[in-house]
């Protein structure tokens, strides 16, 4: 296999980790917005807890994605940052409000109006960022992005402000506040709190079925090419009959409160959905004017970056398994 | 303002915010870690208090440093799409082991701030060791990336485009090594100075509390090395910057004229039209010395270079005066910290002064002066090239129009969080732990 394409699948990885790490931290984010009820108090504490230790690592694969995609596939990422740009800075500043408001929350007065007003940042920008993370995937798979020699003349709003992408961009919001609330139902130490968060999984998880959906409809016109992928091939088949079987057995485990086996079936199901979509738009990277192969970096800093990226996992697995065994692991559901 | 004004302004404005939360992510942890270890040492509960003190200090700080970083990742693109489909095959490399170093940084430091009760001591103490060795490793990593557009190495430029790329070439051009020793050693003194300040008020408003004199022993020992060690690594980029950047180096001096035996200007303002630094104490031969090691040798002057690559002189030359004059200060207070310590460590009276304490309130800020500046000697020193001598910024920045609205967004955002941050710090320091001082006898016998 050449050596771009490993390097676009060590991407499509960072991407898919990012999803099911960073995502649901995003979504911890929304469900500190929707904590109601006798026990919002104690929903609050537990997102908290659960994000804490881990939100700046898991945000590490977000940067690791670009990184990889400005090194080994530099004009791919001058042309999403240039048609792109809008989206991209919006999506900026919500990070810069969700990571701040969430540790300015933690350090300042424990008085309940500042603590709102903290929680209020923090969750808006958790519900904003993920939608415009899925606007500017959607964009990309859109095929409206369009480049005439190394130059993007599709103007800077066409190919983002239209209907194919803010669905994916509402799509993954309710992807993440799905995973968020699947992971809570381990997380949360006493059952009234498990089952709290078990009616929002399965709530969400209806809403992530109807917005699939409305993506694939919308896709129609919105993404052509990656539509067509996505329903044509032998591949996509099974994708599709794998994600179909993982968000089943979510629902069912749910339903029958089995959240270990819940939790694995819904982060299965999220890494079907990103890959199919990454399947169905290979070998572009920018639908349709930029591949794999024509925004590769030379080979030299495709072969170092691989064995970059082989020593950094030798160190980061081991160390994000250890963050993992003492903050997640050792915690027993209910 | 033109979007080219704009985007640099953005640019600037990102990178200025940054550096500070980065230059505190990188010494901070050495300092938490110092106290920790001496913890388990002495097992002296103000040194426990003291690391925990500091690690929510930096948890706060490290949020807006991660976050302020991932924007500045974003905006290579955002603002200098050229540059980066340009240069990302080249320099893409540094960036991305930053990104493997970020990581391994963000994994110990949540291990480190919520992992107190939930890990063994020795564990905890390695945690903190990681965090600093990865804070510095990332410093270390971008700042390559940095040094690679002042000295760009590791291809050829055929019908400019760069061809026979070589990102290990890149990574060690002639810059890499002085800047990134600079600016490392940059980070651990202005950070010491900081903290020892602030621990300095303190400890004048409570002259007994151990807490702070434990704090300011630590926080001078790790900035005072920093500061001592400093003007060397100086003088070493001084001496590669007349090699691979004349121009920058006649900008820092305020050098017009091309001059056998040049002397050394301290402060002065460079007329650019006038072509000329007026006002400046001369030190006979001092730059053709300290630049070419020979007091004989040749400086060459702006004027030998065309208009067109000359970077804004007063800008470069007055900044680089103030970098130099804090550096100058900062080692001179190290200096008499570390006689000081050395006089009076039996009695433990190296603090009890109030003229010592006071000099180190007023040195406090000057380590960020200093690295504020100094990024603007080496950015504005750069221009007009991106990359030196081979892409204008002008030819670097991103079509898209309007780059004030991010631009003013962007900084309203930052002055916001930078208000929240000094707010919610000032909330620690005030809440400050009271701890007696031990009796000198019991602590001799405890040892």
């Amino acid at each position: 296999m050449p050596f771009e394409v490993i390097v676009a699948g060590v991407m499509v990885a960072s991407l898919v980790l990012y999803a099911l790490l960073g995502g649901a931290d995003y979504g911890g984010g929304v469900w500190d917005l929707f904590a109601f009820g006798p026990r919002a108090r104690r929903q609050r504490e537990l997102i908290a807890e659960a994000i804490s230790p881990v939100w700046e690592a898991n945000h590490v694969w977000l940067i690791l994605v670009i990184v990889v995609l400005f090194t080994a596939f530099p004009p791919a990422f001058a042309t999403i940052a240039t048609a792109l740009h809008i989206p991209l800075t919006l999506m900026l500043i919500g990070i810069v409000l969700r990571g701040t408001a969430f540790t300015f929350r933690t350090y300042d007065v424990q008085r309940d109006d500042v603590q709102r007003r903290w929680s209020l940042i923090f969750s808006i920008a958790s519900i904003i960022t993920p939608i415009l993370l899925g606007t500017i995937l959607g964009a990309i798979a859109s095929g409206t992005i369009r480049v005439e020699n190394g130059a993007v003349t599709s103007g800077f709003l066409r190919s983002w402000l239209a209907p194919f992408p803010f669905a994916v961009g509402f799509f993954a919001l309710a992807l993440f506040a799905f995973l968020a609330a699947v992971y809570l139902t381990v997380e949360a130490p006493e059952r009234e709190l498990q089952e709290d968060f078990r009616w929002r999984a399965l709530l969400s998880g209806v809403v992530v079925g109807l917005l699939a959906l409305t993506v694939f409809i919308l896709a129609k016109t919105g993404a052509p090419t990656v539509r067509a992928g996505i329903s044509r091939t032998w591949w996509a088949l099974g994708l599709h009959i794998l994600t179909a079987i993982f968000a089943t057995s979510a629902f069912v485990a749910l339903w029958t409160r089995r959240y270990r086996i819940a939790r694995f079936c819904a982060a299965a199901q999220v890494t079907m959905i990103l890959l199919g979509w990454a399947f169905a738009q290979f070998p572009n990277l920018v639908e349709p004017d930029i591949t794999i192969t024509s925004a590769a970096a030379p080979p030299l800093t495709l072969e170092l970056l691989l064995g970059a990226l082989v020593l950094g996992a030798i160190v980061l697995f081991p160390s994000y398994y250890y963050l993992f065994r003492i903050f997640k692991l050792t915690r027993s559901g209910g | 303002m033109d979007d080219l004004l704009a985007a640099r302004s953005q640019m600037a404005m990102s990178l200025a915010f940054h550096i500070i939360f980065a230059a505190i992510g990188i010494a901070m942890p050495a300092l938490m870690v110092i106290a920790e270890w001496k913890w388990l040492r002495t097992k002296e509960d103000v040194y426990l208090t003291l690391a925990q003190r500091w690690a929510k200090g930096t948890a706060i700080l490290f949020a807006v440093g991660a976050v302020s970083g991932t924007v500045l990742s974003f905006e290579l693109g955002l603002l200098w799409p050229a540059f980066m489909g340009y240069a990302g095959a080249i320099i893409g490399m540094p960036f991305s082991l930053e990104g493997f170093a970020f990581f391994t940084e963000g994994i110990f430091l949540g291990i480190y701030l919520y992992g107190w009760k939930r890990v063994p001591p020795r564990a905890h103490l390695f945690a903190g060791v990681m965090v600093a060795v990865s804070g510095t490793l990332s410093g270390i990593f971008v700042v390559i990336a940095n040094a690679w557009m002042n000295a760009p190495t590791g291809f050829r430029l055929v019908d400019g485009k760069p061809v026979d790329i070589d990102p290990i070439a890149g990574m060690l051009n002639p810059a890499a090594f002085g800047q990134t020793l600079h600016m490392t050693l940059a980070a651990y003194a202005a950070t010491g100075f900081v903290v020892a300040g602030i621990h300095a008020f303190m400890l004048r408003r409570d002259p007994h509390n151990h807490f702070h004199k434990a704090a300011l022993g630590i926080a001078l020992v790790v900035g005072g090395v920093a500061a001592i060690v400093q003007p060397f690594s100086g003088d070493l980029i001084a001496k590669s910057v007349a090699k691979t950047q004349p121009v920058k180096l006649a900008a820092f001096e305020g050098q017009f004229q091309t001059e056998k035996g040049a002397p050394l200007r301290i402060g002065g303002l460079p007329d650019e039209a006038a072509r000329e630094t007026r006002h400046a104490i001369e030190i006979p031969y001092g730059l053709s010395l300290l630049a070419y090691g020979d007091p004989q040798s040749v400086v060459k002057g702006l004027n030998d270079f065309p208009t067109d690559v000359h970077p804004p002189v007063a800008i470069v030359h007055v900044s680089f005066q103030i970098m130099v004059a804090c550096g100058v200060a900062m080692m001179l207070v190290s200096l008499w910290a570390a006689w000081r310590f050395l006089r009076g460590r039996r009695d433990r009276k190296w603090a009890d002064s109030k003229w010592f304490l006071r000099a180190i309130v007023i040195a406090a800020p000057l380590g960020f002066v200093a690295i504020e500046t100094g990024w603007t000697v080496t950015e504005v020193g750069r221009q007009p090239w991106i990359i030196y001598g081979v892409m204008r910024t002008a030819e670097a920045v991103t079509p898209m129009p309007g780059l004030v609205v991010p631009f003013v967004t962007f900084t309203v955002l930052y002055i916001f969080l930078a208000i929240i941050t000094v707010f919610l710090l000032l909330r620690q320091v005030a809440a400050s732990p009271k701890v007696p001082e031990p009796k000198v006898t019991e602590a001799r016998v405890a040892v």
